[in-house]
């Protein structure tokens, strides 16, 4: 048995190709891989995926655990919570992070359930440092951070005990980092000993959506909040994105409120941006929200209350009715193309 | 005959709507002023229990853990058609983390009886953790189908749904036992139903000791009852703070730092500067 005290990242894929996020985490998992002085590992199942498993070396990962099976072609829930909980106890790294997709969401908490370990959901930031009790000091261990309850607080969660810290994290909030494309990772096969009763998933079809928006590559977003929810106000929040060129988004209300759609969401249950130029419009400001765009280069924000806690991230804030405002920065735009 | 189900449901603050008055001086949120809530996406999944029962036939048991309170949301659930409804509380559940959690909700679901059926909701609002229904089918190692949109077909043996994935979604089938949790694309849940409601209004709560014998899942239904950590012969070591492997070290109220945000006058020379400033940065086109 090899003990080995890496990160080691779940290496989401779809048709074989690797997920973006899990990409990112390799990313992070480098970064704190660094401060520890342990290697980055992935944990992989798929079917004749190995050569788009090598190129993760490029971004920081040494070595993938890759199990290959035809019935892993696809995600089912306890075949891969079973692989990656046999890597695991074969390797020991001592974190392990997931995607908070919907297959990372699926099967993380089914790992940590087996191996008894604590699981932290949507970490927007991950840090090692240390954590004394009156009897016991722990050196080293990962500090998962999260806003909770409300976004009115800010939480920092570790799991202290049991060896083993597991996360996930949303896709775009980590960085990714360029491409070293000359480093190679190790592919290692491991067996799959799952047996016919292990697949009780049996999956019928799947349907993959081409993504009608992209937040995520966006230059330009205007996003619309509960004061911006009117028909009035979000024709002006949409045809102000049409005369900029970018992209509609909006806070969570007023997607679970049904006028924009689930993919529009920006913020810490939604997608994160960094795009050059963000406008808030009627937006409030709560920390979920930041989550998601507070690394916009510029942002400018637009709400009738001069007190709203948008204005202290803006780097330009206009205190008015979006009505009002939207259109004067059409007018202005268009005047001066 | 008919499927066994067990629906698992939470109260939970109405975190979706902090008002003003939940807000303390300090700017944290004063949780007792917040309203306690049924859980919208437990809703979900017991309407769907209730549908799959119109259709095979069957018995719907609702399970919460939680303070004396929680006992309004399973009333609830008898408003709406569940069959028999269970409290676990107990001081020794206090401070469960998810792990601690599904391990006193999976001792709880095997003292109420066999089930064909587990469903939650896909996630509770007051963390958005969507941890405990996979982590209860991992402790009762069972099949798990998550983020349910639809179910597409049942019978008495397996269960064929819609799941709602990043990308798309999928169909898939599993057979008896599994479990679900359910989002709130499932279904519009049914209001209460006021014969019901008044059949149930003064039901009171039975509290099991432990020489009580419970089959929930009997042909009796309209039961109140109320289990703690011994009934449901759970091992308090791994129930609440001491069964909880993640700990809260750190939390910090969200300081809003007056930034060095530019103010700009609402007028159209105003806004004209600033679209120049933007076109000279690059920021526009
Ligand atoms: C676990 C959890 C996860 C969450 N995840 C997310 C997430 O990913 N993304 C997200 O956005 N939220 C998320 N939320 C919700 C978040 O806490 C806030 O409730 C939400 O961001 C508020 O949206 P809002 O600013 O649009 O609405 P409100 O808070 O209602 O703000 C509306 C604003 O509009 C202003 N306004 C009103 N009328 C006008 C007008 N005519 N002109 C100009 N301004 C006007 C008001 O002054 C106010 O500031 C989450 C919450 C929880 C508990
Ligand atoms: N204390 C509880 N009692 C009953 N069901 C619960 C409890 N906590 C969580 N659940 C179920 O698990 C689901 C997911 O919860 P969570 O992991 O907290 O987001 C909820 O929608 C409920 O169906």
């Amino acid at each position: 048995m090899t003990i080995e005290n890496s990160i080691m990242v779940f290496i989401e894929q779809r048709d074989g190709k690797v997920a973006d996020v899990s990409l990112e985490l390799i990313c992070e998992a480098k970064r704190l891989a660094k401060s520890l002085g342990v290697p980055v590992t992935g944990v992989a199942a798929g079917h004749h995926m190995s050569e788009n498993l090598k190129p993760l070396g490029g971004y920081g990962c040494e070595k993938v655990y890759y199990t290959d099976d035809k019935r892993l072609s696809y995600f089912t829930s306890v075949p891969y919570a079973k692989v990656i909980v046999k890597t695991i106890k074969k390797y020991h790294p001592q974190i392990v992070l997931f995607g908070a997709s919907t297959t990372g969401r699926d099967v993380a908490p089914r790992v940590a359930s087996e191996m008894k370990c604590g699981l932290t959901a949507d970490c927007t930031e991950l840090k090692i440092g240390n954590y004394k009790t009156k009897s016991k000091e722990y050196k080293n261990i990962l500090h998962q951070i999260r806003p909770a309850f409300g976004g009115n607080i800010i939480a920092t969660i570790v799991s202290p005990e049991g060896g083993i810290s597991m996360a996930t994290v949303r896709e775009g909030v980590m960085k990714m980092s360029a491409l070293d494309i000359s480093i190679k990772a190790e592919v290692i096969k491991e067996t799959c000993d799952l047996a016919d009763d292990d697949f009780m998933t049996e999956v019928i079809e799947i349907v993959r959506k081409e993504k009608r928006v992209n937040l995520k590559s966006a230059q330009i977003i205007v996003s619309a909040g509960m004061g911006a929810n009117s028909p009035e106000a979000l024709k002006l929040v949409k045809e102000l994105a049409s005369v900029l060129g970018g992209e509609v988004g909006s806070s969570r209300p007023v997607v679970d409120s049904g006028t924009l759609s689930r993919e529009r969401q920006v913020g810490q249950t939604g997608t994160t941006v960094r795009p050059n130029l963000y406008i808030a419009c009627g937006i409030s400001g709560q920390i979920q929200h930041r989550a998601g765009m507070a690394e916009a280069k510029r942002i400018i924000a637009i709400n009738s209350d001069e007190n709203a806690p948008i204005f202290d991230i803006a780097h330009y804030g206009i205190v008015g009715d979006v009505c009002d405002v939207i259109p004067k920065m059409i007018k202005a735009y268009k005047a001066e193309a | 005959m008919g499927l066994k189900m067990i629906v698992m449901v939470k109260q939970v603050p109405d975190t979706h709507n902090i008002s003003g008055e939940a807000m303390k001086p300090d700017g944290t949120v004063n949780r007792n002023a917040l309203p306690a809530i049924f859980n919208p996406e437990d809703l979900n999944a017991l309407e769907e229990a209730l549908k799959i029962k119109e259709k095979t036939g069957g018995f719907v048991t609702a399970i919460s853990m939680g303070p004396q309170k929680a006992l309004d949301v399973l009333k609830e659930c008898l408003y709406r058609g569940a069959d028999n409804v269970v409290l676990v509380t107990d001081r020794r559940f206090a401070g469960a983390d998810t792990l601690a959690t599904s391990y006193a909700l999976k001792r709880a679901i095997e003292t109420v009886g066999k089930f064909d059926l587990v469903l939650c909701g896909r996630q509770a609002i007051d963390g958005d953790t969507a941890q405990v229904g996979p982590q209860i089918a991992e402790k009762l190692n069972i099949n798990q189908l998550t983020c349910v949109s639809e179910v597409v077909d049942v019978d008495d043996k397996a269960i064929t749904v819609r799941r709602t994935v990043d990308d798309g979604h999928e169909i898939v089938k599993s057979c008896f036992p599994t479990l679900l949790t359910v989002t709130s694309d499932a279904n519009k849940p049914r209001p209460p139903s006021v014969k019901r409601v008044m059949s149930y209004k003064n039901t009171t709560c039975d509290c099991c000791s432990t020489d009580t014998e419970i089959s929930c899942i009997s042909e009796t239904a309209g039961n109140l009852l109320e289990c703690d950590v011994d009934y449901i012969d759970a091992d308090p070591e791994k129930c609440g703070i001491s069964g909880s492997p993640t700990k809260v070290i750190k939390v910090k109220n969200v300081v809003l730092t007056t930034g060095n945000s530019k103010k700009i006058p609402n007028t159209e020379s105003g806004i004209g500067d600033l679209i120049d400033e933007l076109r000279n940065d690059n920021i526009l086109g």
